[in-house]
């Protein structure tokens, strides 16, 4: 299979532009200079590339779209603030190969007309962001960032880094632009959006890390074999993060099509210790939990979604039956609890509640009144919230009440079958 | 005050650099924290309400306001390193530096506290120390990482 | 005008391009609630409690930020919008102090509406985030724990008051409203306007409550108590006790305050008056012999202060005139006790003002003369009006009466002190018959009043042209500032009042439950108090004969030593 993303991880020298260009790099970018704007935005359309965010909005008509906004200046932003529990596939492109999405942002300056972006790194990834930062100098030096780049007149883009100082909240766009600005990261009120009003109030194009580093392929091979790379509703390749217990963790690029199975047990080695596979949270923290049973699942927007999952960032943590579903829970709410920004009413007040209730559950103290007002405020909070952390936040726990619900009701009646809660408040009860 | 005022200058004493500028006055610190006149002077130097400084401050988690350890020992908590034994691992970190989250050890070399992901997710369980990420980690492990600390063998 | 068709709970409406859902519902009489919204102040749309249904749409989305479009069928009480209504509003109070019985907004909290209105009867958590300490370190007193995290108070304070005391800090369920380092208010740029407490919508911010020192005070036969009332009291006062907003209740207050045990009941208008004639004086002085141009009013201890914190290079330029409150309090500790043969060392003087910055002006450590303090209390109208409550007393019920001499009489321009452009304009009516000579007729300067944050005036008098500029709320008088520091204006004379529409709209006046009605509150007061000038015998304040009497008696000239030593003061750059 070709790879798009990972081609050369491991291969080259992550910050050496001379590599990178032996090893193919910017003939992409080349490419696209020789090209007309919209035709350069065509093959993007044709790639059938959704967003590797998390959001999946198709990467060629968000393009479309910022490119028919007249107003400027325009700004490129990237991402790569990647906080989603169980996510380090940027991480990987990052600290392996930073010119894909360097050359990737580049092309988008050039269709744009941008002469500015930013790359938001989150603060954790400290070590990471001077990679990125010597990688920005090579390519300034050798001419392909700063002024007349590739000798091309007025092709100007400058290219900065911007750290996150840890808050998962600033991977929501608004929250992400606000940051850059050096505010605290509270997201906006959309609309207006982030391609008509983003950074500084003006048109920006905010991609994730892996979206953007797509491209320089895209143009270079073509859209449509990226497309066919993938499945009729998901172009292309996919990185995925495997972690949990399983034999295999780490980052695959898999095309799409791929199902959860063939990632978990092929390319994963299967379960740890040869346990069972008690359930897979996919897409991250906001995402889904779901069975065994539903594993052959394809990896893939559309079957997803018929499904009722949603692929997220990409993250497959695999859980095994060691582990109880409560438990694993309040662990995963807690961290929406302390990553609320805060600002509305059912996300900062909501997940602190659900843990003070989960809290209780592992402590066989729960009653059914407690569980009943979970799944309701669950529902509110997924209903009402100002951003998509506080709407899919409770996206865990909808999913494994719908897949455990029998756990959780042993829980109210004092018991946990993984031996895992403490139950100490159960004497008391 | 001639620290502060050259970050702030390399910045261009801009407010859109607050956050950069204060990573890089809590990296210079020592003490891994903000101290409040530095917080102040940032604030009358950008023009700024020092309310909203601090609301920015205390607002990202990597800020302190109060003086913490030369190495910050992060355990992850987040899901991930969960079903990987984190637990154990921040139980054996309390142990060896004698911490609860949150607490400095006497000597001011650490502090222990609990974070979200950070992304180390295919060698969970896993901490952090200042830049550093360690995985996959056993007793014997830890103790080693945490001794090489105590003996000086990390810059900053 | 684009107007856009959509339906409303099975009605249809049409409405404006650009309308909010909350409007378009409102033009249908149906009031969606909502509690951190306070249109032009804060909209944030995150209290999240105004949440409606809108076929099609994924989602409950808040009516008070959200745009109608065409078409849209929108849906304001469904199961679904109830129930979330219900868990946001339970989940707001599950971490809200919940006192209420002895709240000082009891009865006047909106989220106590909310509450009922929205059938919250039993509250489904246990536990309680300490969001920290009652703040008790200056005038305005914050409990945090009473806090709902609407973001009114930071709205006021940094987008109407540029002040910025307070902002949020932390994040999650620990966000809270704070001070930089959760330090008192006192000790922050917080100028005391309690225009926060005004906006709050429940008991988290309230004054200080200074009532229990007057009561001691009253029932201490060793002192002589007097009473002074701000011009704008009168026409709030009465919001207490049912009367409609702007109704003068001069003559009912005067009244109970005697019936409270006041020895004599005095009028600040009286000192508004004396104000006039030194600011008059020194205006007058200024213009002839090159003194520091602008002129700035200083009867606003809310601006004074902030002044002093923000704009040191306009120091120079504030009036040395003590404020009329501080004024009155000079004369009731000197000439009053000679001309009554009373100790002056018993005489305890309290103000009733509209305003909470006058707590933190009466205690400002230069506001003695040879170390007696020139007030021993201030109460705001809210506090009088609990006094009055306490004290059994039917306010509305009670037959009017007149102050007391010699301290009591006034004149309209001494009333009109009480709103934006009202010292302007009562210094006018002074200045221009000082320099003409003359006893003018023309005596109103309209163009110094109204709503209007900053206005501007050239007035000829004497033919020299006068230009003139008012300010109300802080926030305003930045902007003015700001232009004159950028050589962009320049005036003679300057009026700035800390609050949005002056003393009216100050921060101890009755709370305005329904908050959408604050300007025709604020325009109804203002009628209140150009109402009482109007049917004023005397409408300039040197023509006010217990001013005569005080300076013939006792002060000798304006501006002369005495004067300067009973009334005038100096500030401090912070």
């Amino acid at each position: 299979m070709d790879k798009v993303l990972s081609a050369r991880f491991g291969k080259i020298k992550p910050d050496s532009i001379e590599e990178y260009i032996q090893a193919g790099g910017y003939e992409g970018l080349k490419k696209t200079m020789s090209m007309e704007h919209l035709d350069a935005i065509e093959e993007i359309k044709k790639a059938n590339l959704f967003g590797r965010g998390g959001a999946a909005y198709p990467t060629g008509i968000k393009w479309e779209q910022a490119y028919a906004i007249q107003r400027g200046p325009k700004y490129m932003v990237c991402n790569a603030d990647e906080g989603e529990p169980g996510t380090f596939k940027d991480k990987h492109i990052l600290s392996e190969d930073p010119f894909e999405l360097i050359e990737g942002m580049t092309i988008g300056a050039y269709i744009m007309g941008a002469k500015e972006g930013y790359i938001y790194i989150r603060g954790e990834y400290a070590a990471i962001q001077k990679i990125v930062k010597s990688a920005i100098e090579n390519a300034k030096k050798a001419g392909y960032l700063g002024k007349n780049i590739l000798g091309r007149e007025g092709f100007d883009f400058e290219l900065k880094v911007v750290s996150g100082a840890g808050a998962y909240v600033c991977g929501e766009n608004t929250a992400l632009v606000e940051s850059i600005e050096g505010k605290t990261g509270r997201p906006r009120q959309k609309p207006p959006y982030i391609k008509n009003c983003g950074l500084y109030q003006m048109p920006t194009i905010l991609n994730n890390v892996e979206t953007y580093s797509c491209i320089p392929w895209i143009i270079k091979d073509g859209g449509e074999k990226f497309s066919s790379m993938g499945t009729e509703f998901s172009g292309g390749t996919k990185l995925m993060c495997l972690s949990g217990n399983v034999n295999n963790r780490g980052v695959y690029e898999i095309p799409f099509g791929t199902t959860l199975r063939e990632l978990i047990f092929n390319l994963g080695g299967g379960m740890k210790d040869g346990r069972k596979l008690k359930f897979v949270h996919l897409g991250g923290s906001s995402g889904s939990c779901f069975p065994e049973s539903m594993i052959d699942t394809k990896i893939c927007y559309y079957d997803l979604k018929k499904a009722g999952f949603s692929l997220g960032s990409g993250a497959v943590l695999v859980v095994d039956d060691t582990h109880c579903a409560v438990d694993y829970l309040k662990t995963v709410m807690e961290f929406f609890e302390e990553e609320s920004c805060g600002k509305c009413t059912p996300c900062r007040e909501g997940n602190h509640r659900l843990v003070e209730i989960l809290d209780k559950m592992t402590e066989g103290t729960a009653t059914m009144a407690d569980f009943n007002k979970m799944k309701s405020l669950a529902q509110t909070m997924k209903t009402t919230s100002f951003c998509g952390l506080g709407q899919s936040a409770p996206m865990p726990l909808i999913t494994l009440v719908k897949y455990f619900e029998e756990e959780f009701l042993e829980h109210i009646n004092g018991k946990c079958r993984a031996g895992v809660c403490s139950m100490s408040g159960k004497a008391g009860k | 005050m001639e620290k502060v005022k050259e970050i702030l200058n390399r910045y261009g004493n801009s407010k859109d650099n607050l956050i950069q500028v204060m990573l890089e006055l809590q990296n210079m610190s020592g003490t891994n924290s903000l101290p409040h006149e530095w917080v102040v002077f940032v604030a009358e130097a950008l023009d700024m309400p020092v309310s909203r400084v601090y609301s920015v401050i205390t607002f990202y988690s990597m800020f302190g306001t109060e003086p913490r350890g030369r190495y910050l020992v992060e355990v992850c908590k987040s899901g991930p390193c969960h079903v990987s034994g984190a637990k154990n691992v921040l139980q054996l970190l309390e142990e060896k530096l004698g911490l609860k989250p949150g607490e400095t050890t006497e000597d001011e070399v650490f502090t222990l506290i609990q974070s979200s992901c950070f992304g180390a997710c295919d060698i969970a369980p896993a901490i952090k120390i200042g830049e550093k990420v360690y995985g996959n980690l056993t007793s014997e492990k830890l103790s080693e990482i945490v001794d090489s600390y105590r003996e000086g063998q990390h810059n900053g | 005008m684009d107007m856009i068709n959509l339906k409303i709970d099975g009605f249809d409406v049409s409405v404006p391009k650009n309308t909010t859902i909350l409007e378009a519902a409102k033009q249908l009489n149906i009031d969606i609630p909502t509690l951190c919204f306070m249109k032009g102040v804060n909209e944030p749309g995150s209290c999240r409690v105004c949440v409606v249904e809108v076929a099609g749409w994924r989602g409950l989305h808040p009516a008070c930020v959200t745009k109608v479009s065409e078409g849209i069928v929108v849906k304001t009480a469904t199961s679904t919008v109830r129930e979330a209504r219900k868990n946001i509003l339970e989940l707001i109070m599950a971490n809200h102090n919940r006192e209420c019985l002895s709240c000082p907004r009891n009865l006047k909290c909106e989220l106590q509406t909310l509450c009922n209105d929205n059938g919250i009867d039993a509250i489904p958590y246990e536990g309680k985030v300490d969001k920290g300490c009652l703040d008790t370190s200056g005038p305005i007193v914050r409990d945090p724990n009473k806090c709902v995290l609407c973001g009114r108070c930071v709205s006021v304070c940094s987008k109407i008051q540029d002040v910025s005391a307070i902002d949020f800090a932390f994040r999650g369920a620990h966000m809270t409203v704070t001070t930089a380092y959760e330090e008192g208010l006192a000790n922050q740029e917080c100028i005391n306007c309690g225009q926060c407490i005004k906006i709050c919508p429940v008991g988290a911010l309230q004054e200080r409550d200074d009532t229990e020192k007057v009561w001691k005070a009253l029932e201490n036969p060793e002192l002589h108590v007097v009473v002074q009332t701000a011009p704008a009291v009168r026409v709030a006062l009465g919001e207490e006790f049912g009367f409609a907003p702007g109704t003068n209740v001069e003559g009912e207050m005067v009244t109970a305050l005697r019936r409270l045990g006041f020895n004599k009941v005095f009028d600040t208008n009286f000192s508004a008056d004396l104000t006039i004639i030194e600011e008059g004086n020194e205006l007058i002085d200024r213009i002839k012999n090159g003194g520091k141009l602008p002129l700035i009013t200083s009867c606003s201890p809310g601006w004074i202060k902030y002044c002093e914190h923000n704009y040191h290079d306009f120091i120079e330029n504030l009036s040395s005139c003590k404020s009329p409150q501080q004024m009155f309090g000079a004369i009731a500790k000197s000439y009053y006790p000679i001309k009554t043969d009373v100790d002056p060392k018993s005489v305890f003087v309290v103000s009733v003002m509209p305003c909470t910055a006058k707590k933190y002006e009466a205690d400002r450590e230069e506001m003695n003369v040879d170390g007696l303090k020139d007030i021993d209390a201030v109460i705001t109208t809210r506090e009088l009006a609990k006094m009055i409550r306490q004290a059994g007393i039917k306010f509305a019920e009670l037959e009017n009466s007149k102050q007391d001499s010699i301290l009591g009489t006034y004149s309209g321009a001494g009333t009109i002190f009480g709103n934006t452009g009202g010292v302007m304009e009562a210094a006018l009516r002074t200045v221009a018959d000082k320099l003409t000579g003359k006893s003018l007729d023309c005596i109103e300067y309209t163009a110094v009043r109204g709503l209007d944050g900053i206005k501007e005036a050239t007035v000829n008098i004497a033919d020299m042209e006068i230009k003139v500029a008012v300010a109300n709320g802080t926030g305003n008088a930045s902007k003015l500032l700001d232009k004159i520091r950028a050589g962009e204006a320049n005036y003679h004379f300057i009026e700035v009042m800390g609050c949005e529409g002056g003393c009216i709209n100050g921060g101890g006046q009755p709370i305005i439950k329904d908050k959408s009605t604050t300007d025709a509150v604020k325009t109804a007061r203002i009628k209140g108090l150009y109402d009482i000038d109007v049917s004023c015998e005397k409408r300039k304040s040197h023509e006010n004969p217990e001013i005569q009497k005080l300076y013939s008696e006792y002060l000798g000239e304006a501006g002369g030593h005495k004067a300067h030593k009973l009334l005038h003061t100096h500030y401090t750059a912070r």
